[in-house]
């Protein structure tokens, strides 16, 4: 059933939290929206609002990590990424063993418009080093890469998003961080996704099979540290990749991608995302479409980049 | 305070001034006001109040907010046994730890980095969070400068502290008056800070920060406090020990020649 990411981290530190008495929550207002409420109720002394400081509430994080703790921060992800100081040097550069989550990712959260509207974020922590940076494509997967996040040291980001999405995923799965998840083989394009645009994706790819084109879809959560070796593997019997993502195509999946691409084997590229400009209001099904992240626009997309 | 122990402190004082100026003259370039101002508390912090053993995870910890006052807190742990003099001397060289602000992945026993003004006393509370989650005792100090406090996280920082009843939490400002631009008063004024914080509900305490006698009794007073952190107003004097430097706002981050430093040490050792 299709969840929304933030809601299933919600679900997943309220199971995990029972565990890892280590794992404290941070949130700044906003946790009705970033579903720590529910946490909040659960574990009163392990959860604690900091107030519209979203700095602060990094720093107090980064505090609570060096001293063994493990927090998870939390707020939209545009409002984390705007104390971008505070997370260089208190978390980044101390690798203080902090999980920042980001929800609200992208412009899938639709009416609030551009201000929360997070689309430079995967690119202002792909210039940190050591920075972890996953966002998960469906409930299953977030499940997982919490879990996993909570014992793996180190600063992390995670990007989530507001709107449901439709699973891509079973209970068999077993997400690995920093590996590529192939979703679908095929040898005619390497469509490369990540987080709520993946099933999207995979969609664009069934209509490009009705017109004989084998795509491979590949859902890339981890976007740092990146499966090069997967992309290099894919490259040599891919011609032509395509990026998908709810993000600005500057520095995100699409700039990791293509950097990954041309220090290997250069291939074209199409880089599907926000086209570097600030996107606006509207239902996430009239932003999507406007802006070309639902399936069809992805679809027709790719299909102009092969007629090339 | 018995008069030898403070004699002590005192000769301690001396002996950390003395080292903050070798290392500046060797390194070149650095902060010699803020690095001097800050001794005389360091002092009594690491030779009197703090339990402190870097491997304990109960030892009180403190966290240099003005990074750039490092060189006072290197030259403090070589007089405490916990680094080589050898080693502080390669101060902002290339392959150092001794990073021109603390780094704390290089280097451990700073608590953490810093050197981008406004992030310590975030990062302070989180530890102090950490022992009240535990139910641990240690205590948390914090250093900031004056200039500092014109950071907007400052403020969302001493909001939060009294929110969460830190009562282990110290936070420590040198006032030495003096920042890059000129005197604090005229960059950003601060004033009236002591209103200020007590009106944010932290228990205000103002000292001569070079009185070693003020400065303790001032961290004992924190101890007794309860349900709130406390807020100790130092009175400095950048510069402090060097008269030539003293006060100067060009001494903030300029390093002392040969000559200038043979004079400087000649003056503390007499002071």
């Amino acid at each position: 059933m299709a969840k929304a990411t933030r809601a299933a981290f919600g679900e997943a530190i309220l199971e995990l939290g029972e565990k890892d008495k280590d794992l404290i929550v941070l949130d700044a207002d906003l946790s009705k929206s970033t579903q720590t409420q529910k946490f909040s109720k659960k574990f009163p002394h392990r959860w604690f609002e900091v107030g519209i400081a979203e700095a602060n509430m990094i720093g107090i994080g980064a505090g609570l990590a060096l001293a063994g703790k493990k927090p998870f921060v939390c707020s939209f992800a545009c409002f984390l990424i705007g104390r971008f100081e505070t997370i260089r040097i208190s978390l980044a550069y101390n690798r203080a063993n902090v999980k920042m989550v980001g929800t609200h990712c992208g412009i899938g959260i639709g009416e609030d418009g551009y201000t929360q509207m997070s689309l430079e974020d995967i690119a202002c922590m792909r210039s940190l080093p050591e920075m972890s940076i996953v966002q998960p494509a469906d409930e299953i997967e977030t499940k997982q890469c919490i879990e996993y996040m909570l014992q793996h040291k180190g600063p992390v980001y995670i990007r989530l998003t507001r709107q449901a999405l439709e699973d891509v995923h079973t209970l068999r799965y077993k997400f690995q961080f920093g590996k590529g998840d192939v979703l679908k083989e095929g040898k005619d394009v390497a469509l490369l996704a990540t987080g709520g645009v993946v099933y999207n994706t995979l969609q664009a790819a069934e209509e490009l099979e009705k017109l004989g084109v084998k795509a491979t879809v590949v859902n890339i959560h981890t976007i740092k540290p990146l499966d090069k070796e997967l992309i290099f593997n894919l490259s040599k019997k891919i011609e032509k990749f395509v990026t998908v993502e709810d993000h600005n195509i500057y520095g995100g999946l699409g700039g990791a991608v293509a950097e990954a691409l041309s220090e290997q084997t250069p291939r074209k590229l199409l880089r599907i995302g926000v086209n570097d400009v600030y996107a606006e209001s509207g239902t996430p099904e009239d932003v999507y479409k406007k802006y070309g992240l639902d399936a069809e626009g992805i679809f027709s997309k790719i299909k102009k980049f092969l007629q090339k | 305070m018995n008069v030898k122990k403070l004699e002590s402190l005192k000769n301690r004082a001396r002996d950390i001034r003395v080292l903050i100026i070798k290392m500046l003259v060797e390194a070149g370039s650095g902060h010699p006001g803020g690095s001097l101002s800050a001794t005389d508390i360091l002092t009594c912090l690491y030779f009197h109040k703090m339990n402190y053993d870097p491997t304990d995870p109960l030892r009180d910890r403190f966290v240099l907010s003005k990074g750039h006052g490092v060189p006072a807190l290197y030259a403090t742990l070589v007089k405490a046994g916990y680094l080589e003099e050898k080693e502080v001397m390669t101060l902002r060289k290339i392959n150092s730890r001794m990073q021109g602000h603390p780094d704390h992945f290089r280097l451990p026993l700073m608590e953490t980095s810093a050197g981008s003004l406004g992030v310590g006393l975030s990062i302070a509370q989180g530890m102090a969070l950490a022992a009240k989650i535990d139910e641990k005792n240690y205590k948390t100090y914090c250093m900031i400068g004056d200039g500092e406090i014109q950071e907007g996280q400052m403020w969302e920082a001493f909001m939060s502290a009294p929110k969460f009843k830190l009562d282990n939490l110290v936070c420590i400002l040198d006032y030495n008056q003096g920042q890059i631009d000129g005197p604090v008063k005229e960059v950003m004024d601060i004033e009236p800070i002591a209103e200020k914080l007590k009106s944010f509900n932290w228990h205000v305490i103002e000292i001569n920060g070079h009185n070693l006698e003020e400065i303790l009794n001032a961290l004992y007073e924190a101890d007794s406090i309860k349900d709130k952190p406390t807020f100790i107003i130092a009175h400095t004097v950048k510069g402090k020990g060097v008269s030539f430097m003293e006060g100067v706002i060009d001494w903030h981050g300029k390093a002392p020649s040969q000559e200038e430093g043979e004079k400087a040490i000649k003056e503390i050792l007499n002071g």
